[in-house]
């Protein structure tokens, strides 16, 4: 579905991807892990769109989508859960949940969204930057699926959620999949990360060091944890 | 009594004024990131033209109030396609440069060809007299602006906070690139909304035309308190801005009236206001600071 050739980014004179090559199948989730740094969030951003220094290969059901505005990706089915849960202090709830137009085949209407996350439906007037952390998180996750996206690119969902959360965080990813969508998830726990996904690509200094399955990274967490520094 | 009302009074129709354009300043600067320098000289050329048309075509004020803003409106987004839009990629400089430099063309292009001197602009047909609301005789011509800005401002109000288009106005002005993420051009907006704050601009020059002296400096005049009105309520803030404007109209007449004794004091007291704001809240009374990038 997502096919990524010799991509590479660039900060100004700084290069923070070299030659990145990946691809995620239709109804995969896939995570890249790395350390900070390693060029994780530029990747999303470089398939989103949004970063401008960029060079390689993107492409989307076979067709690239390299030279492609945000918007008109986002139209082609991607689904975009910023790391900063990208709340909008001027828009209620409501409005964050129904500002992106509905883009793929099976788009969550807004009762089965306020079905699933009562929090969300008692505060749907408050503007969302007054809503927790998780909740935020919950409504990031919760617009793409209204927006019916089928491939969701996730910037690190479970950072500084309760444990409870990041299972419900799972439970929603795991669902989601089971409806046939894509996920492309940069995440540092490597316990969630195995529950979800089906592979990993391991990211250092800018390159794709090693792509494992769940099998191989519950069998060198250890090392794996030691690498990441957590 | 009735002199504090009368001030009060007057004050809230300066104020309309400095809404109305304020409100402009404030949805521009909002999408486009552009403080609008000229947006006195579409003022001035929103009073010119309803003098002009009146004068040498004998098109009436209420013609005027509709021909007015559209024609300024479509000059903006002409505008905003042929060199406003090159600003966003330039340091914050040429901002300065280009709209302050159109600012000086315009004014002296209405200068060439009609002079400096003030010109008279009778008040429209069955807006003449006063009304008596029982505290001292109003002039009808001004209560009529006085509603006419506040309808204004409360539709602007609606439209942003209750239909779709304002909601995409306003996710646009908050985080551009997130709303491009979701699948909006968010660079669709950008020219109807430059029109749209240029057309209040230019609305405002004609409210002010039978009540002002029509003539190419009226707005330089003007944009400076608008200004500091836009520093106070928070520099891209619509409701900021309108308060604001309101709030220094007052301000300014109670000023005037009151203060008359100290005049060093009551024609400053507007940036005296705008300091003591800035020292108690850097952004604003409603602007938010800007997140870091």
């Amino acid at each position: 579905m997502l096919r990524i050739e010799n991509l590479s980014a660039f900060y100004g004179e700084a290069q923070v991807l070299r030659d990145v090559s990946l691809q995620v199948s239709a109804g995969e989730v896939v995570t890249l892990v790395g350390r900070n740094g390693a060029g994780k969030s530029t990747l999303l951003r470089c398939v989103m769109g949004l970063h401008p220094g960029q060079r390689g290969t993107v492409e989307l059901d076979g067709r690239d989508i390299g030279r492609l505005p945000a918007h008109k990706r986002a139209r082609l089915g991607l689904g975009w859960v910023p790391d900063d849960r990208g709340s909008y202090a001027t828009l209620t709830v409501t409005e964050n949940l129904t500002l992106p137009p509905t883009v793929g085949p099976d788009p969550w209407s807004l009762q089965r969204v306020y079905d699933a996350f009562p929090a969300l439906y008692t505060r749907r007037d408050s503007a969302a930057t007054m809503l927790s952390g998780g909740e935020q998180q919950m409504l990031a996750l919760a617009r793409v699926l209204r927006m019916g996206a089928r491939l969701l690119l996730c910037d690190e969902p479970t950072e500084g959620l309760s444990p409870l959360l990041v299972q419900q965080v799972g439970d929603l990813l795991r669902e989601a999949k089971q409806h046939g969508v894509t996920v492309l998830l940069v995440e540092q726990n490597l316990h969630f990360a195995t529950g979800v996904a089906d592979r990993h690509y391991l990211l250092a200094e800018g390159r794709v060091a090693e792509a494992m399955d769940n099998s191989e990274v519950r069998s060198r967490e250890r090392e794996l944890l030691a690498y990441l520094g957590i | 009594m009735s002199g504090f009302a009368q001030n009060t009074f007057n004050g809230l129709v300066s104020g309309a004024f400095y809404a109305l354009l304020a409100l402009g300043l404030a949805v521009i600067f909002g999408m486009l990131r552009v403080v609008n320098f000229a947006h006195g000289a579409f003022y001035m050329l929103g009073a010119f033209g309803a003098y002009v048309l009146l004068t040498e075509a004998g098109v009436p004020f209420w013609a005027a109030l509709v021909i007015m803003p559209v024609g300024l409106g479509l000059l903006g987004m002409a505008l905003e396609r042929a060199v406003i839009h090159r600003l966003t990629k330039l340091d914050p400089l040429y901002n300065f440069l280009l709209t302050f430099g159109l600012t000086l063309i315009l004014q002296d292009l209405v200068k060439l060809r009609y002079g400096v001197q003030s010109s008279p602009y009778a008040t429209p047909s069955g807006l003449s007299g006063t009304v008596n609301f029982g505290l001292f005789d109003f002039p009808t011509y001004r209560v009529f602006i006085l509603g006419f800005a506040v309808l204004l401002c409360v539709a602007v109000w609606w439209v942003l906070t209750r239909t779709r288009i304002g909601m995409v106005v306003r996710a646009s002005t908050e985080r551009p690139d997130l709303t491009r993420a979701f699948g909006i051009d968010v660079g669709r907006w950008v020219t109807p909304v430059f029109g749209f704050g240029i057309g209040l601009a230019g609305l405002a020059g004609v409210l002010a035309a039978p009540m002002r002296a029509v003539n190419p400096l009226m707005g330089a005049d003007l944009i400076i308190v608008v200004f500091a009105v836009v520093v106070i309520g928070g520099l891209g803030s619509i409701f900021g801005s309108v308060a604001a404007g309101f709030g220094i109209g007052l301000v300014q007449a109670w000023g005037e009236a009151y203060l008359s004794h100290f005049p060093i004091v009551s024609q400053t007291i507007v940036f005296i206001v705008m300091a003591g704001v800035l020292l108690w809240r850097p952004a604003g009374l409603f602007g938010r600071e800007e997140a870091p990038a």
